[in-house]
């Protein structure tokens, strides 16, 4: 099977502008989401998920939901972990308020409910930008984190402060909670990334998506032809932190199970969901999935290599593993700056060339 | 004065856009000075003058970027109030830059997709959907923009990053995605600055087809006298903010004032 669009010819605007016009493209997604779907979960156990698929999915919704808003609309922000803080918080309010209430409900509005907040620190972007406004948001970071410490009502007064997840069922399955399969939180996650990927393919693909992107290369043009700034700008705040809150709100309810605000979304995990967006791609869908698979893979894979493998001890591969993962983010930076989302296309495009590139 | 007919068979309706002693200051610096004209529909309205004569300013207070201290905007028959350059846009006047803003991350199609979104009204909801509604409309509107393509032989470079395309190609895409937005009054802020003879020529004939084709009424800025005096119907000259000439080409052409204006005049 040949990797081109010679002989494939389309005929309709839809065929023209389906998600992945090269057949080949097609075929391997759909063999992709056969396998997460219908063959992983059989064969999952606790350490794979835990280590590395619950994880990647949950931070690949982050990312997605930071992409969206700093990729396509061109607003930075550092305050990624403050909204999954809230989408956490969010969540554990309330299922501990209304037990009865279904989970993916429950996330949805935890989604719901980071989108207001988001939007409303996302007001500052009306007036500044770039760097100015990235320290903005860092504003915000840091009051999210120290507010739902402050507040004993966010964390039902619990003695140590922390909040941990009660157990819930669904089809008399554990779904929450400590007694949960690694299948069950693998499917979860899997099948919110999968709508979640869906709806953010969507989105950028539409007239709101372009009214993102009119605003992030050219502000000005943008308004003449009719996009109002405001709009474009809350917007993209409202969506990106809808999909920042679900991560959040999977991350402690799904992943961690209890959740100390300082230590589990503090400033270290905004600098890593806004590393997994420059290093997958500023801009491209499949770049925050890559993004955060690079970033969640590496650390796991160094281990194994450095502590199993070649039989190191494991505090000094734990440090020269901070080490490695630095040096490979610089040089990526400086080798591919558009990230490993502009690496692939480039594969692509000599593929589609291969084997007489002339 | 109601419509009438050129020489060469396009009919020249009534009053489109009329400014009315506009003046707009920055500081101290008076940009223009108390400046009025008139563009009729379906009318090749060139503005032209040395450089800093406030013209590319008037444009931008014709689409809402500047607000003048003093003077009236009339559009359609009825006085603007001041508004966002977004709703202006929604109004109907679309604009090209003299230093080509196009949006560089995005290819030609979606640049000129862009140029629909005042026609485009799916929710959010409904574009995250996708199938349905959101998606009928966006076949519609490519449906719109291929014509527009065709229209301006863009048809190779569809799927092309703009910020891969040649100057000229890029200042094509630019007019597109202002005739996207299917606007009455089109604005062009030197369409044809920085290019050879051919591609200006090729540039012009666009400009008429435009014009001839779809009826929309052109206001442009332009520093190629030969241009100018083949193109426009009417003309008006800006010397220092301030309006030396008005009328067509030969008129303004003979006009001892925008001569001194344009050659300098011996001080003795």
């Amino acid at each position: 099977m040949y990797y081109r669009e010679a002989g494939d010819f389309k005929t309709s605007y839809r065929a023209d502008q389906q998600n992945f016009p090269i057949r080949f493209d097609r075929i391997h997604f759909w063999v992709m989401m056969v396998l997460a779907f219908g063959v992983v979960p059989f064969f999952i156990n606790d350490y794979w998920a835990n280590a590395v698929f619950v994880p990647f999915l949950i931070f690949a919704i982050a990312t997605l939901g930071l992409n969206l808003l700093t990729g396509y609309c061109g607003q930075v922000s550092l305050g990624s972990a403050g909204f999954m803080a809230v989408g956490a918080y969010a969540c554990y309010k309330l299922m501990t308020s209304f037990p009865d209430l279904n989970f993916f409900v429950v996330v949805l509005l935890s989604g719901g409910i980071t989108a207001m907040v988001g939007t409303a620190f996302g007001l500052p972007s009306l007036r500044i930008k770039g760097f100015y406004l990235a320290v903005a948001t860092l504003a915000a970071q840091f009051f999210l984190v120290w507010l739902f410490n402050k507040v004993p009502w966010f964390y039902n007064n619990s003695a140590s402060g922390q909040i941990s997840v009660p157990r819930r069922e669904m089809l008399g399955i554990p779904i929450t909670g400590p007694e949960t399969a690694a299948s069950t939180k693998y499917l979860i996650c899997l099948i919110i990334v999968f709508v979640l990927g869906f709806v953010a393919r969507n989105l950028t693909r539409g007239r709101i998506g372009r009214s993102w992107m009119a605003i992030r290369d050219m502000d000005f043009a943008a308004e003449i032809i009719g996009v109002d700034p405001l709009r474009a700008k809350l917007s993209a705040f409202a969506i990106s932190s809808f999909y920042i809150g679900i991560a959040g709100a999977l991350f402690f309810s799904v992943y961690l199970g209890a959740v100390e605000v300082g230590e589990a979304f503090g400033i270290n995990n905004s600098f890593l969901i806004l590393f997994m967006v420059i290093i997958g791609g500023l801009g491209s869908i499949y770049g925050s999935f890559a993004g955060a698979a690079f970033l969640i893979l590496m650390p796991v894979l160094l281990k194994n290599v450095l502590v199993s493998g070649l039989g190191w001890p494991s505090d000094l591969a734990a440090h020269l593993e901070f080490m490695i993962m630095g040096a490979l983010i610089i040089i990526f930076l400086i080798v591919e700056p558009h990230g490993l989302a502009r690496l692939w296309a480039v594969t692509k495009q000599k593929l589609r060339l291969w084997p007489f590139p002339y | 004065m109601s419509s009438y007919v050129t020489p060469d068979g396009r009919t020249i309706g009534d009053v489109l856009l009329e400014v009315k002693n506009i003046t707009l200051r920055f500081g101290g610096v008076e940009a223009i000075k108390d400046i009025s004209f008139d563009v009729r529909e379906g009318e090749i309205r060139a503005i032209i003058g040395p450089n800093g004569a406030g013209k590319s300013s008037m444009l931008n207070v014709i689409n809402g970027f500047y607000h003048p201290q003093e003077g009236e905007i009339w559009f359609h028959g009825k006085k603007r109030r001041a508004m966002k350059p977004s709703q202006i846009a929604r109004q109907g006047i679309a604009r090209t830059f003299q230093n080509i803003a196009l949006f560089k991350g995005m290819n030609t199609l979606d640049n000129i997709m862009t140029g629909c979104f005042t026609h485009m009204h799916t929710s959010l909801i409904e574009q995250a959907i996708w199938w349905g509604r959101a998606e009928r409309e966006e076949y519609r509107y490519r449906e719109k923009v291929e014509h527009i393509i065709d229209f301006l032989e863009i048809q190779a470079i569809r799927k092309t990053p703009v910020g891969a395309l040649p100057y000229g190609l890029q200042k094509r895409v630019e007019l597109a995605r202002a005739l996207a937005a299917e606007p009455k009054l089109l604005l062009l802020d030197e369409p044809m600055a920085g290019m050879n003879v051919e591609e200006k020529e090729d540039m012009c004939r666009f400009v008429l087809d435009v014009n001839a084709e779809f009826g929309t009424t052109i206001v442009l800025i332009e520093h190629d006298m030969g241009v100018v005096m083949d193109i426009s119907d009417r003309v008006v000259v800006l010397d220092y903010g301030r309006k030396i000439g008005d009328g067509v080409p030969d008129e303004v052409r003979s006009n001892q004032e925008v001569i001194d204006a344009y050659l300098g005049v011996p001080h003795d």
